[in-house]
């Protein structure tokens, strides 16, 4: 190397690229989305992650969380009295849903009951409007409830709510609830009451289904690790769970973490294909400056020298590209929590997180250099003699596929992109299956841009207009720009069409099938001695009910003769049984006939019984039965309320969860349980809509308060609300991604575009009209454009398949029409661009391009 | 200072081997002016690029200022380049995008000469054109830019000047200025200078005219000028 500074070397790469330099800011535009997506998914984890941690205590409410879906064991009470007289404190809530009932307005809905204890919440602070009302919740039989909840009971604060038998009065409404998604108020609005007056509503009855939770302060002598240690295993075997702050944060972030890494990916792909329209771009640039290069050599600059001056002017702009796209991430982190605040249980603080953008800043800059490098290396092998002959430039650039230096920088992009995969991916695995991937389609890709050349070159036929025959021999000629155009269209377009399929894909798989119901009101908590009452005021109103499932609940008491305790205990791998299945309570109906969403995958339904001594039949789930590794024959005892029941199993059920009826893991044949402790589920029709609707349960609920209704039309509209909006930003996101790809195709393009000009003026020259030239170039670039995308759109749908098959494990279904769509655009976009350097042929006189030359 | 010892250039072109230089000797002291001439075809832009070591011959030698080309690699010519040589082309072959003072400038630059800016002015003094020394080459004539040429081959102070046809693109008028103040450099620098032209005008101002045919050397005459 030479004894010049540095710095003089920058000076003049400076000034060289004075008009270079909004051209090749351009092309490095092409990393900028990338690095924004890079930098605002990870600022805005860093912000979640933090204000988790900062606000974990009030997230949990408490040191320790102790809760159970069963009222608390003598055993846990006494527990939880020794510790409040060691120093630690107890405060308790009870959750579960229940209709509530304004008797001044008549507005009834399905709400969620918090009747909490004295000092709940320990950290955090519910706010309430006005402030005093959450405070002085104890002092009476007072009610603090959500805003929403007033709306659709048409009520305000100071009327008096029916709770069961409750009554009580609304003092306030919730301001902020700590560690509540804000989207859960519309599907069921709190009611916070306090637990003294619980036992007035006559709600807990037998089948209710409460969530009790204890939460514990602990005195400065007891630490966590302390706590769970000693009480975790005492406590197991009352079916409690506990969770401490430690615990909680834990989940929280992990959580977070696995979305950042998703999303994360997203961003990576962004940023890979704008490493490739860096590298296009770059390789046009480099093509304009051949000339300037063999002067500079001739005046006495070495190759690394020249070399040298176009990185500096590569990794300047790169530095730009990649601090816009940083500004812009930045920017984009302050909007997402304002976007996403009702997704999220804490509120977020936003604040700069310079880790995250150093980072993509780091990364967007490596990307752009070493794709640059790729073409700019060839400068290297810049002869002087160029200056003082007249070669053409891709005789200029001869060697340069056995350039080692070449081969090297090839090496380090595969290392790169294998690099910047795995560290996204949670598994080296998904990892290295990115990368490879990414190297299977570009392998791919540049195939078929070599076939297409070939297959140009072979299927032109003399008889064909000369405009076309001239557009399709520009695919094959030599020097042609097929390879870079076909690489850079179908790479864009094979990552934006997978984002589309799996996207649709993923939508199909939440699109509750919201057929026409048979019903669209459901009765349920209905006590035995409730239910002839239902059905007459039912029928009182002029309607019909469609459906009665009794519902029995009951434990898992053994299998085949062993039992539960024993299996639960034995985790060898080919008998293991999840905890979760043999531990739960199974609400289980019986029936004498198949229902329509009954679907019977093996077996038979339940056949005539033939004397008393044979054992009941069962109808099991067949996702059920896979957990339990349960087989057609197997007996199966139940503990129904203390009784033992054994069964028999002869049928396994598909069955679809996603309608809007009461479905049931287990089914009866009804002599087992006739006679068992039970509630109802009733399914009524009300022809008038949702006004009727509302009467209905008006009139059941005054009568029988402690029987919930919910009007089925309100809840489907609801959640297709819901899905809507996750659509919408899906969809959103997905046309976002089509911007990716015009500054990456611009660069592409561009690459050969001195001599598309040549040639245009030549032919004009030679006699050629505007038209014919334009459809010269209509020719071409359609048929890149077409060729380009369709490989693009084949690759996505492997892709999406493979996506859907490994990560989602969901069904595929390919979908035409967003492919085409996308498909079509980046035709036209290539397309237009073409047309758009075309312009600058017929802007351009014979003779100034033939002196140029 | 520069010695050619038998020069022979070859190309592949396909299954052919076209030899486009044979044997070519001959030496020029320093401070000479020669002039090399020949129809087109005949080698002569070929032997130029060798002699300044932008290629390499297929065969034979050139010793300039006592080192042998040949035996440099591509960098090291380039630095010999840098301090020996100056170059004037017939397309100017000046960077648009640098104005006329950055462009005489580059030479020094990329030896790190700190002196770059001064020296530049200074010489675009020397060739009249003190005034428009922030002007890109757009802006400037085809004589302007060749002046502003000159002045960059001159500013590394070389011991030899090549020069490839410097008025072919110029109107007769401007390329006799041309070559005029070509030669009053010289005379001032002491630099050896090599003209390559088809120009016989051109070339009769020269002191010697080596004439080439076919890639030999048919004459090498000493003219009046030499006395």
């Amino acid at each position: 190397m030479s004894k010049t500074p540095l710095s003089r070397l920058f000076a003049l790469a400076w000034r060289e690229s004075r008009t270079a330099r909004r051209r090749l800011l351009l092309y490095m535009s092409s990393i900028s989305l990338g690095v924004a997506a890079l930098v605002a998914i990870d600022s805005f984890a860093e912000n979640v992650t933090r204000s988790v941690h900062e606000q974990s205590r009030a997230l949990l409410g408490g040191d320790v969380s102790v809760s159970s879906n069963e009222p608390f064991s003598k055993t846990t009470t006494a527990f939880f009295d020794s510790l409040t007289r060691t120093g630690n404190a107890i405060a308790q809530s009870v959750t579960f849903s229940s209709m509530a009932l304004v008797p001044r307005s008549g507005g009834t809905r399905l709400v969620q009951v918090r009747a909490v204890g004295v000092g709940y919440p320990f950290y955090g602070n519910i706010v309430s409007e006005p402030a005093s009302a959450w405070p002085g919740i104890q002092r009476g039989r007072f009610a603090v409830v959500d805003p929403s909840l007033l709306v659709s009971l048409n009520a305000v604060v100071g009327d008096t709510i029916a709770l069961g038998t409750g009554r009580f009065v609304i003092t306030g409404t919730l301001k902020s609830v700590p560690g509540d998604l804000g989207i859960s108020a519309a599907i069921g609005p709190r009611v916070y009451v306090p637990d003294r007056y619980l036992a007035e509503t006559g709600l807990l009855v037998f089948g209710s289904r409460a969530q009790r939770e204890a939460l514990v302060r602990l005195s400065p002598k007891l630490s966590q690790q302390d706590f769970v240690k000693h009480f975790r295993d005492r406590l197991r075997n009352d079916r409690v769970r506990m969770r401490t702050v430690a615990e909680n944060e834990y989940n929280l972030t992990q959580a977070i973490d696995q979305l950042r890494d998703f999303l994360g990916v997203v961003g990576l792909v962004a940023l890979l294909l704008g490493g490739i329209g860096v590298a296009s771009g770059v390789h046009a640039f480099v093509m304009r400056k051949i000339d300037t290069v063999a002067v500079l050599r001739c005046l006495g600059a070495t190759s690394w020298q020249v070399l040298l001056i176009y990185v500096m002017q590569a990794a300047a702009m790169g530095l730009i590209g990649a601090a816009a796209g940083a500004v812009l991430g930045v920017a984009l982190q302050f909007a997402l929590p304002g976007v996403l605040s009702e997704l999220l249980p804490v509120d977020v603080s936003v604040s700069l997180a310079p880790t995250a953008v150093a980072l993509g800043l780091l990364i967007g800059v490596w990307v752009a250099l070493v794709f640059s490098m790729r073409p700019l290396v060839a400068l290297r092998r810049v002869s002087p003699l160029q200056a003082l002959r007249r070669e053409a430039d891709s005789d200029a650039l001869r060697n340069t596929l056995r350039d080692p230096l070449r081969i090297a920088v090839t090496i380090a992009i595969v290392l790169s992109v294998v690099l910047l995969g795995t560290s996204r991916a949670d598994r080296l695995s998904r990892g290295l299956g990115f990368s490879a991937a990414i190297a299977l389609s570009v392998a791919v890709l540049w195939v078929c841009a070599a076939a297409l050349s070939t297959l140009a070159k072979r299927s032109v036929r003399p008889r064909w207009p000369f405009v076309v025959r001239q557009g399709i021999a520009s695919l094959y000629r030599p020097g042609n720009q097929t390879r870079a155009v076909v690489l850079a269209l179908g790479f864009g377009v094979f990552l934006m069409s997978t984002l589309h399929q799996v996207q649709s894909n993923l939508l199909r798989a939440l699109d509750v099938r919201l057929e026409q119901a048979r019903a669209n009101v459901v009765f349920f908590d209905i006590q035995d001695a409730q239910a002839q009452e239902v059905d007459s005021i039912t029928r009182a109103q002029g309607h019909e009910i469609v459906q009665r499932a009794p519902i029995v609940p009951m434990r898992l008491a053994a299998i085949n003769g062993k039992q539960v305790t024993e299996m639960a205990a034995d985790t060898a791998r080919g008998r293991r049984r999840p905890g979760w299945a043999l531990r739960r309570e199974y609400r289980s109906t019986y029936r004498d006939r198949q229902t329509s969403s009954d679907k019977i995958v093996a077996g038979h339904w339940f056949s005539e019984r033939r004397g008393n001594d044979t054992l009941p039949q069962i109808s099991v789930e067949q996702e059920l039965a896979r957990e339990l590794r349960l087989t057609l024959g197997d007996t199966v005892t139940w503990n129904v309320q203390g009784v033992r029941v054994p069964t028999v199993v002869t049928s396994f059920r598909e069955v679809n969860w996603a309608r809007f009826e009461p479905n049931f893991f287990i089914v009866f044949e009804p002599r087992a349980l006739e006679h068992a402790p039970k509630q109802w589920v009733y399914l009524a029709y009300v022809p008038q809509g949702s006004a009727a609707v509302a009467s209905l349960q008006r009139a059941v609920v005054s009568r029988l308060p402690t029987v919930s209704s919910l009007d089925l039309t309100l809840i489907q509209r609801t959640v297709t609300n819901v899905l809507e909006k996750v659509t919408t930003a899906i969809r959103f996101l997905a046309l976002i991604s089509l911007t990716l790809g015009v500054p990456v195709l611009f660069s592409a393009v561009s690459a050969t575009r001195r001599e598309r000009l040549r040639e245009g003026v030549l032919l004009k020259t030679l006699g050629a009209t505007r038209r014919q030239i334009g459809r010269i170039m209509l020719a071409e670039y359609a048929l890149l454009g077409v060729l380009g995308s369709l490989v693009g759109v084949l690759l996505s749908i492997g892709a999406a398949w493979a996506l859907m098959h490994w990560i989602f494990r969901s069904p595929f279904v390919p979908s035409i029409a967003p492919a085409a769509i996308v498909a079509g655009a980046m035709t036209a976009v290539a397309i237009a661009i073409g047309l758009l350097t075309g312009r600058e042929v017929f802007a351009q006189t014979p003779m100034a391009a033939l002196r140029e030359a | 200072m520069l010695i050619a010892r038998d020069l022979t250039k070859s190309y592949h072109s396909g299954e052919h081997e076209l030899t486009v230089l044979r044997d070519v000797s001959f030496t020029i002291p320093q401070g000479a002016f020669v002039a090399i001439v020949g129809p087109s075809g005949s080698g002569k832009t070929t032997l130029l690029g060798l002699l300044a070591g932008l290629d390499t011959p297929s065969r034979g030698a050139v010793i300039l200022d006592g080192a042998d080309l040949t035996r440099l690699d591509e960098d090291a010519r380039a630095r010999v380049r840098g301090e020996k040589v100056g170059f004037v082309f017939q397309t100017f072959q000046l960077i648009p995008t640098l104005t006329a003072q950055e462009n005489v400038q580059v030479p020094l630059e990329l030896r790190g000469d700190p002196r770059a800016a001064e020296r530049a002015a200074e010489l675009l003094r020397r060739v009249g054109l003190g005034d428009r020394t922030h002007h890109f080459p757009t802006q400037l004539s085809g004589g302007e830019q060749q002046r502003v040429a000159i002045a960059r081959a001159f500013v590394n102070a070389p011991r030899i000047l090549f020069a490839d046809e410097p008025t072919g693109n110029l109107d007769s008028d401007t390329g006799a200025r041309i070559v005029e103040l070509l030669e009053s450099i010289n005379r001032e620098s002491g630099s050896t200078i090599v003209l390559v032209t088809h120009d016989a005008g051109l070339a009769a101002r020269a002191q010697r005219v080596i004439r080439l045919s076919d890639g030999r050397v048919v004459s090498d005459i000493e003219t009046e000028r030499a006395a």
